[in-house]
């Protein structure tokens, strides 16, 4: 079964955090919404597993004991051990005796904390706690996971290591949903929800938003900011006519997904400039 | 120095609570212990029994408040409305002398009293009147020692300090650290995790109260003459009170420096004006009825009852189904706070799958 929100929309007092917005999880595949800060992510993921009632769309979730959930702020009691905080998890979802041995074992063995079992949550370096935080999410074999930015403030070699167990659990049937403010990290999906400002401004493949870019990107060696849709690229301009007229110097050039991601994001500020013209 | 006076003042303007705690509170406190503070009691309730009984009511000055004269009583009949707490001066008359039983437990009452007694001996004696003398017994504590009354109420003190700081701490500690929403997303239900929460904080309170009884009783041989269970009933009653108010101050924290605040305001009227340390009777009417709704006065009514009086069961009714009924009423509205941070996603557009059986906590 898929999961996920169909035209969610959220309103908090005067502010929309989520507007008319659609994720679909369908298992063994990783999902992932993408977005700066304040985007919406979180409001999304949590909508998704039912923090935060809708006020209009559809929520398809799993039963609360099919859904491993880790919050941004990793959500592990600090003062209690690595096996502590495991064991109040793995009992929360019936999980005791030899199989929570067994399981636990395994996945202090897979996160390389089977050393650090007896430390305190509080003691362990951020890489470790996120580790910790996704394995125990992973601990009951949930149908879907939902992780909220669980790579942010992590080093490479660590991130890395999220990365193979989030793999891991979609390869184990999981709908795996990841929200992320890390734009390279979409690659890694079947599909992309690119959120800004609560509104969903590209959803796809990353492929066929690659594909769908509209316009026409260029790339422009130094000078000046060549027009107001151009963005540094190292020494080089980026530069993106909607309507494929590069300015003059420009040398066309085949977007890759960051480069989508820029220009979706600047076709949304277009199209909202339009519209407060248009009123 | 001027930025950081004027960043000072720019974030107390923003934290409310802060600026309640520093002003208002000050300026409330102060009016209120203005009216309360007092230890001069201006009302003593008295029961006059034996065959002189109406003559001796009728003479009986201020402060004493006759509240029953009966002239078929005797002293048992007045020694019972003592410790039931209907008076706190009982006259047993019809022997060679009046008796006066008075109750050791009320110690600035029986000050008040005896001071009475004292002016008036001395007045009949500048008169030259022949009156009959009055003998003194003062029942339950009869050294009046100032540590057996305030023991019992510290008991009640240090059950509202657990009950609400502790309980608001461990709670708001869960919202601060993000796992409140990694709970509401487990498969507990909201009443697993609310009184999975709060009941490790009742046994820790209980195991308090026993170690501080124990404490006083060998350390200021603090008498215990009551039924226990009737004791261990108002604790319970209070304790379900005090940790409901926990779980409401916790509900409109985000932070702990919030949740102290909230709980010093809790707490420190219930101090002043509990009956803890200035008799209720003796605060001005005013103020007298903020007492009346502070469920510290009632479970020290049965402290000191059981403890120091052995006040049976059918007289303390009244305070323990006041508890009862702030504990339904505090807790429950706590509770219903409280869930609606564990389950907020009940509604129409849901289509999540059916509840999960009962995960085991």
């Amino acid at each position: 079964m898929t999961w996920g929100v169909e035209n969610a929309s959220v309103v908090f007092g005067a502010r929309t955090p989520l507007d008319n917005v659609t994720l679909r999880a369908a298992p063994s595949t990783v999902s992932i919404v993408v977005g700066g800060d304040g985007a919406g992510k979180s409001t999304l993921l949590r909508a998704l597993v039912g923090l935060v009632r809708l006020n209009s769309g559809v929520c398809r979730r799993p039963a609360k004991k099919d859904i491993g959930y880790v919050p941004a702020t990793a959500g592990l009691y600090v003062d209690l051990t690595v096996d502590e905080n495991v064991a109040f998890s793995a009992a929360a979802y019936g999980l005791r005796g030899p199989e929570l041995a067994k399981r636990s074992a395994a996945l202090l063995e897979r996160i390389g904390l089977s050393g650090a079992r007896g430390r305190l949550v509080g003691h362990l370096s951020g890489g470790m706690r996120r580790k910790l935080a996704v394995g125990m999410a992973l601990l009951h074999r949930p149908t879907m996971l939902v992780l909220d930015e669980p790579t942010t403030g992590v080093d490479p070699v660590s991130r890395a290591e999220l990365w193979r167990l989030i793999t891991g659990a979609a390869a184990g049937g999981s709908a795996v949903v990841v929200a992320t403010t890390y734009v390279d990290e979409a690659h890694r999906a079947s599909r992309v929800v690119l959120l800004e400002q609560g509104r969903s401004i590209a959803t796809g493949a990353p492929a066929d938003i690659v594909a769908a870019v509209p316009g026409a990107l260029g790339v422009v060696a130094s000078g000046e900011k060549p027009s107001e849709t151009s963005w540094r690229w190292g020494s080089t301009w980026r530069v993106w006519a909607p309507t494929r007229d590069l300015p003059a110097g420009a040398e066309p050039l085949q977007p890759d997904f960051e480069d989508a991601v820029m220009i979706a994001a600047l076709a949304d500020e277009r199209r909202l400039a339009v519209d407060d013209a248009a009123r | 120095m001027r930025a950081m006076i004027v960043k000072e003042f720019r974030q107390l303007k923003r934290d409310r609570r802060t600026v309640a705690l520093l002003i208002v509170l000050p300026v409330l406190l102060l009016v209120v212990f203005g009216y309360a503070a007092r230890f001069d009691v201006s009302r003593v309730t008295t029961v006059v029994v034996g065959p002189q009984a109406p003559a001796v009511a009728g003479a009986l000055p201020a402060p004493f408040d006759v509240v029953e004269i009966d002239a078929s009583g005797d002293r048992s009949l007045a020694a019972s409305r003592i410790q039931d707490g209907t008076a706190v001066v009982g006259f047993v008359t019809g022997g060679a002398q009046i008796e006066a039983l008075m109750d050791g437990t009320q110690l600035f009452a029986v000050q008040a009293a005896e001071s009475s007694l004292a002016r008036l001996a001395q007045q009949t004696r500048a008169a030259g009147a022949a009156r009959p003398s009055v003998a003194v017994h003062i029942l339950y504590n009869p050294n009046l020692t100032t540590a057996w009354i305030m023991i019992p109420g510290l008991n009640g003190l240090i059950l509202l300090f657990i009950g609400t700081l502790i309980t608001s701490l461990g709670i708001v500690r869960e919202r601060q650290t993000g796992t409140i929403e990694q709970l509401a997303v487990m498969p507990f239900r909201p009443w697993d995790v609310i009184f999975g929460k709060i009941i490790p904080y009742l046994l820790l309170a209980a195991l308090d109260l026993v170690a501080i009884v124990v404490i006083g009783m060998v350390l200021f041989g603090v008498p215990f003459v009551g039924n226990v269970a009737t004791f261990a009933v108002g604790a319970l009653l209070f304790l379900l009170v005090t940790l409901g108010m926990g779980v409401l101050v916790s509900t409109v924290s985000q932070n702990q420096g919030q949740a102290i605040q909230l709980a010093i305001m809790f707490v420190v009227p219930q101090i002043l004006l509990s009956g803890l340390i200035f008799p209720v009777s003796s605060m001005a009417s005013g103020v007298q009825w903020i007492a009346y709704v502070l469920p510290l006065k009632y479970f020290i009514d049965i402290s000191r009852g059981v403890m120091l009086k052995a006040t049976p069961l059918a007289a303390l009714w009244a305070p323990l189904v006041v508890l009862a009924a702030m504990a339904v009423i505090v807790l429950g509205l706590a509770v219903l706070r409280f869930r609606r941070d564990l389950a907020p996603s009940v509604r129409r557009n849901d289509a999540a799958e059916p509840r999960s059986p009962r995960a085991a906590a």
